[in-house]
């Protein structure tokens, strides 16, 4: 951009040279190229105002009780004992607190660091709990039962997220999750009873899922199929095949094909006793701590290995990929694959480790929201894996919530992850997006 | 037009091929009287001769023969089948690896791999697989009887059965067919609508519901005279859910957001709500403690087209004029070519002067009112009341019905029709043979799967043309079945 070569353009003013200043030079590390928008302040406003008018002006004046420690602690914590509507008003405050600093931020033009939503979405959690905790009949619940029952219902969720991070990233979208997790859950029970062990059950699971995987990647990449087709039309194939097989083989022999007994539960002494996060950390199916090690490994993978920068570069650019001597397709077949396989493992979690039989539809839509939870979390298994616990959370609080009895409408409670997904992919995550290459079929030449 | 035609089967090049507004000096060698004449009728020609040449034939389209400036998309892209053969093949060779083919073939190739898995799960056959090789005929007969038996139960179930009680007791399966197909038609061609503007509209499934709820409320609770009553649901369906459609363009346009997933999400959120609902003393019918609506007034209800026998409806004339209205609205309106040039590049769509967020807008809820359509059939057709099954798979089933049809809406018709078929057929199917129903599921993703990927039936067939003109055919294949979606 020098002026000096170049004289000025008819018809176009002349632009007066920029000079760098510090002033600009500070300035530059808050204005990234694109322009910064209203859709986060404005989000985060109206969320703080239904949380200010529902959680705080009309929240219920009563104490909300959560018990933290359980009885197999190795030492006892005192239950926390909360005023519902004085918690309330506080937190909603200082959710509009954040708000207003992101419109301040926006009218500088400057975006909200990262953890403004991210801290909301604590405050407005928190608030949301003791709000329907407060108003129920009971109000009182064990928090330690709460977090461990969402991590153990975000299992799958996990790892179906962790399914889809592997294929986007690479360039193929994934939305037969749903499928690979189902395929993993039935093929897990079979063989898990044929052969009298759940962890060969577990092994072939993971085989299944990869099988599922490696259709997609046949139809999509070999023959250049729209991915989200194939997707969709798989996770039906596989929601026929399933049924019928359980239809047929299962139901006639229930005994044989479909007891596959359970993994489990491997407690490590001493830690496990830990108040709150022992249960989760420490007290869990071979299923349970897989899933932490696939976030790390996954996370790992993509990020700091050599491997994890070509599959990056093949989802970015193939061309450019291509260009520098990596096989595209054949990178995107194997990690579509590994995906399948990764879904598989989190599919035998609903009849290895959850219940000890398969039903139809056991996935009961968890593909979809796996789906859902990749991109809250950015196409990144870290984030994937907070998003998929935001989702466990939700759905565990839909079954405590009808237990202890609020006005809430259980239906409500079911519905919140998906309203809250809504939010995320309108609002909340505008800045993400997804790898450039993502859907689109490489054809070389 | 005949003379100016005459000399194009001779062998020697025709220097009038050349793009019509041509300097005449460039043709002074070729004795050809009336010059100017010539090049305007060339124009002319060049539309009506269409196996020349395809390149210079689809400019000549795209530009109206040279008249205007070039459009945006493609006429390729638009109907995503190239008018005239790509090079010379024979007549029998076009026929066999053109798209009908496959369809076919690939119906067959579902209907086979359906058959084999039947078979494989027949007891019969478990118990003659034992002794295989001392008598194979017995494994053979078993493996082709429990397949056929399960196929014709299916026939039988869903088109002609002929134990029935006279003629209408013969053709009762027929009606069946076409009232279970009257759903999957309109909602599917919502779906097919969105394929071609581009967008995958997963959400037919929401779509209904939302149309059945209003539908249902309007049908029970008000009280209106008979025919007013039924429009207002008709109209109340439609708005149901052209508003949850609408919605979800609004939100693609304004946004950003992705519509599968919004799409999905809203799936769940109308289910949840309708669940809600349904336990509710506003929707609840008076002493019934299970999620089930009143049944609606007889006012409300969809006349049955061919008395109390069957339980055929009207929907099913309506599905008939909604395919007549997609097909006009696409290929005869202004508004259709905006979407289908949205659907092949919304970025050229925009740089023509297209206002791209309208169109998503109004596809969606455009979609989203015919998807609004299947669901006022349900309540006010086939079900009469409104439970938390309304949709029953019928949204899903959409999506691979439009696939199927090619996001073409007499394709979408015709792939509506026989879905309707397999879902009517596999209950007598279940109740004949013990077949369970999933089967179908298992035959229609089969289908579409190998639709999808033309080159692998016709390799399984055998009938693979030249290997260099494989791949074109996949791209022109997909964009039509997608409108361009990725």
């Amino acid at each position: 951009m020098s002026t000096t070569a170049t004289p000025p353009v008819p018809g176009k003013p002349v632009q007066p040279q920029p000079v760098p200043t510090l002033a600009d030079k500070n300035r530059k590390h808050t204005v990234s190229a694109k322009p910064v928008t209203w859709k986060l302040p404005v989000t985060l406003l109206v969320l703080a105002v239904v949380a200010f008018i529902f959680f705080g002006v009309l929240g219920p004046q009563s104490t909300a009780k959560f018990g933290v420690s359980s009885g197999g602690d190795f030492f006892q914590l005192p239950a926390i004992e909360v005023p519902a509507f004085l918690s309330g008003i506080v937190l909603s405050v200082a959710m509009l607190g954040l708000a207003g600093y992101a419109m301040f931020l926006k009218t500088k033009n400057a975006r909200p660091p990262r953890w403004v939503p991210a801290l909301f979405t604590v405050l407005f959690v928190v608030a949301f709990l003791i709000w329907v905790v407060g108003g129920a009949r009971t109000p009182s619940i064990s928090l330690a039962g709460l977090i461990a029952g969402s991590v153990t219902l975000a299992v799958p969720i996990v790892f179906g997220s962790l399914s889809g991070v592997l294929c986007e990233r690479a360039g193929v979208v994934n939305i037969a999750i749903e499928g690979q997790l189902l395929g993993g859950a039935f093929t897990a029970a079979l063989v898990a009873s044929l052969t009298h062990n759940p962890y060969l059950g577990l092994l072939a699971a993971a085989v299944a899922g990869a099988l599922v995987s490696m259709v997609l990647a046949l139809f999509s990449i070999k023959y250049v199929v729209n991915q989200i087709i194939v997707g969709v039309v798989l996770n039906v194939l596989v929601s026929g095949l399933t049924g019928f097989l359980f239809s047929t083989v299962m139901q006639s022999d229930p005994e044989k094909y479909n007891s596959p007994g359970e993994l489990p539960i491997i407690e490590i002494p001493v830690l496990s006793g830990i108040p709150v996060i022992g249960s989760i950390l420490f007290k869990q199916s071979v299923v349970g701590y897989l899933m932490y090690v696939a976030v790390a490994v996954i996370w790992v993978a993509l990020f700091k290995t050599k491997w994890g920068l070509r599959v990056r570069a093949v989802g970015e650019h193939p061309q450019a990929a291509d260009t520098l001597g990596i096989k595209v397709n054949a990178t995107r077949f194997w990690n579509v694959t590994l995906g399948g396989a990764v879904a598989g493992i989190g599919g035998s979690f609903f009849t290895l480790v959850a219940i000890d039989s398969f039903t139809k539809e056991i996935s009961g839509g968890r593909g979809f929201i796996a789906l859902a939870a990749m991109i809250l979390g950015r196409w990144n298994p870290i984030g994937a894996f907070f998003a998929a616990l935001l989702f466990g959370f939700a759905d565990n609080l839909q079954s405590i919530v009808t237990i202890i009895g609020t006005p809430v409408p259980s239906q409500f409670m079911a519905m919140l992850p998906y309203v809250v997904t809504v939010f995320a992919v309108a609002g909340l995550v505008g800045r993400s997006r997804p790898p450039a290459a993502d859907g689109i079929p490489y054809v070389k030449g | 037009m005949s003379e100016n035609n005459e000399p194009r089967h001779s062998a020697e090049p025709d220097p009038d091929r050349i793009p019509a507004p041509q300097p005449p000096k460039s043709q002074s060698a070729a004795p050809q009287p009336p010059k100017s004449h010539a090049t305007a009728a060339d124009t002319a020609a060049n539309i009506e001769t269409p196996d020349e040449d395809d390149a210079a034939y689809v400019t000549s389209l795209d530009t109206a023969g040279g008249a205007m400036q070039p459009s945006a998309v493609p006429v390729s892209a638009q109907s995503g089948s190239l008018p005239g053969a790509p090079e010379e093949e024979s007549l029998m060779r076009k026929i066999f690896t053109g798209n009908g083919i496959v369809t076919i073939l690939a119906v067959l190739l579902a209907l086979i791999l359906g058959g084999l898995l039947i078979a494989m799960t027949d007891k019969v056959v478990g118990t003659t697989a034992g002794y295989l090789f001392a008598r194979p005929t017995d494994f053979l007969t078993a493996v082709w009887s429990a397949a056929t038996g399960s196929y014709v139960a299916l026939f039988q179930g869903a088109v002609f059965n002929p134990r029935g009680t006279g003629a209408a007791g013969q053709f009762a399966p027929l009606m069946e067919t076409l009232t279970i197909a009257t759903p999957l038609i309109t909602a599917g061609l919502g779906v097919a609508l969105a394929f071609r503007a581009g967008l995958f509209n997963i959400g037919a499934q929401g779509q209904i519901i939302m149309a059945g709820i209003l539908a249902a409320w309007v049908g029970f609770a008000l009280d209106l005279p008979v025919g007013l009553h039924l429009l207002l649901v008709l109209l109340a369906g439609i708005i149901g859910g052209a508003v949850w459609g609408g919605i979800v363009g609004v939100l693609k346009a304004r946004t950003g957001a992705h519509e599968v997933i919004v799409t999905i999400m809203f799936n769940y959120i109308a289910l949840y709500l309708l669940r809600y609902l349904l336990d509710t003393d506003l929707f609840q019918r008076p002493g019934e403690s299970t999620p089930i609506s009143p049944i609606l007034d007889a006012s409300a209800l969809y006349p049955l087209l061919f008395g109390s026998q069957y339980r055929l409806h009207i929907g099913f004339l309506l599905a008939v004029a909604a395919t007549v209205f997609v097909s006009w609205l696409l290929n005869r309106s202004t508004l259709g070519f905006e979407f289908r040039a949205v659907g092949a590049n919304p970025k050229a769509a925009l740089t023509a002067g297209i206002n791209v967020s309208r169109a998503t807008i109004l596809v969606m809820t455009i979609a989203g009112g015919l998807a609004g359509l299947a669901g006022v059939a349900q309540v006010a057709g086939t079900e009469k009341v409104l439970t938390d099954g309304v949709a029953a798979t019928y949204g899903f089933d959409a999506i691979t019905v439009a696939l199927l049809g090619r996001s073409s809406p007499w394709g979408t018709f015709a792939a509506g029709l026989l879905f309707g078929a397999f879902r009517a057929g596999a209950v007598q199917m279940q109740i004949q043979t013990g077949t369970p129903i999933d089967i179908v599921l298992v035959v229609q993703s089969l289908i579409v799967l190998f639709i999808a990927a033309p080159p692998l039936v016709r390799a399984i067939f055998g009938l693979n043309p030249r290997k260099k003109k494989a791949a074109p055919a996949v791209k022109s294949q997909q964009a039509a079945a997608t409108g361009g979606a990725a």
